[in-house]
């Protein structure tokens, strides 16, 4: 019995210990799928490495009219969501908490955004641009993103990894879900926080250091 | 001993008639005010903010009192039917399209005015369902 009671103690010990060793190393996980690939060595020799989901390639049309495409995020991290102007329910609650976080790191080149447009017919970059410039937020670090809806849905649900749809028994038209989804520099998907809920949005915050002292190693 | 304790029942018992009476108007208030809390919550909250701050230039803010105290008869309204023209709050202009809310009934629209009409830095007591129905008559 009494054993017993050591062998708890020392395990309690050792979690405790683990985890604050655990500190110092604090990564955030990668989402996503992910397979295994054969790589060939400078010396010839095999080994297999993990490829990760990523952002593939894209192109929209911004709040000013002028294409974005994948390189106007790179070497950033930024934080990607799916919304339409005209929405009454989730979207205000988002961009507010957004906002917080575009205020917060204001002077971070480092970090971006990008709305996308979920409303296809209303949304055009004009009324973007006019959405951007109410919220307080127009300029090159927060990008309002507009394309066609089958460009937009199918990077929402198959690399965002965002429910999007139009839906006409909604009073607004459209439904999806309020992920802000956190992307690396290497376009992977290492966050998604529910940008209506106040925890999670602060848990974004405390993430966006950890992911950007990952590249300063 | 026993007179004293019986003074004390009795100067209690009138306080609490007189309490209670004080109250009744108050209490009504009360109520109106936690229910349209929650519609707050349900309906409002979303763009004007949990403590009605608004959202940038997209959505007013609900503490300008002076404007709910000039329009305090359109605010049922408001609610209903939605607001497509230009207000001024605060001394800034807001022209986004306010959606309706035609679903509500005018118990509903009476306690989310109370509720408004007391929060955010204002306060201007009660106001009634058939407040509510007369406002409504006279929407534009």
């Amino acid at each position: 019995m009494k054993f017993k009671h050591y062998l708890f103690s020392a395990a309690l010990i050792a979690t405790t210990l683990s985890f604050t060793s655990c500190k110092e190393t604090k990564k955030l996980p990668v989402y996503g799928q992910r397979e295994a690939k054969e790589v060939k060595n400078a010396d010839g020799t095999v080994s297999v490495d993990t490829v990760y989901q990523t952002i593939p390639a894209f192109k929209f049309l911004n709040q000013d009219s002028t294409y974005i495409t994948n390189d106007t995020f790179k070497d950033k991290i930024y934080i990607a969501d799916f919304f339409f102007t005209s929405c009454s329910t989730i979207c205000p609650t988002m961009h507010r908490n957004m906002k917080e976080i575009f205020e917060k790191y204001k002077d971070n080149p480092d970090v971006m955004y990008l709305s996308h447009t979920i409303d296809f017919k209303y949304d055009t970059p004009s009324r973007l641009k006019e959405y951007a410039k109410k919220l307080g937020v127009d300029g090159p670090k927060w990008q309002f993103a507009y394309g066609s809806k089958d460009s937009v849905y199918k990077i929402a649900e198959k690399d965002y990894l965002v429910a999007v749809g139009e839906d006409s028994t909604q009073r607004d038209g459209y439904i999806h879900q309020g992920w802000l989804v956190l992307i690396d520099k290497e376009k992977r998907i290492r966050g998604a926080y529910d940008g209506t809920n106040k925890e999670q949005v602060a848990q974004l915050m405390k993430d966006i250091p950890v992911l950007l002292a990952e590249d300063k190693k | 001993m026993r007179r004293r304790l019986l003074s004390l029942l009795l100067l209690c018992t009138i306080g609490l008639i007189v309490y209670s009476c004080q109250d009744a108007g108050q209490l009504r208030q009360d109520i109106y005010y936690t229910n349209g809390r929650d519609l707050y919550i349900k309906y409002c909250q979303n763009c004007h903010g949990v403590n009605g701050e608004g959202l940038s230039a997209l959505a007013p803010p609900l503490t300008d009192t002076i404007f709910l105290l000039q329009n305090k008869q359109k605010i049922a309204c408001y609610i209903k039917n939605g607001l497509s023209e230009q207000v001024t709050i605060h001394g800034q202009q807001y022209q986004e399209k306010m959606p309706d809310f035609p679903t509500l009934a005018n118990i509903d629209l009476a306690q989310i005015v109370v509720y408004i009409t007391n929060s955010f830095g204002n306060k201007q007591g009660h106001y009634t369902p058939e407040q509510v129905a007369d406002d409504l008559k006279n929407c534009k």
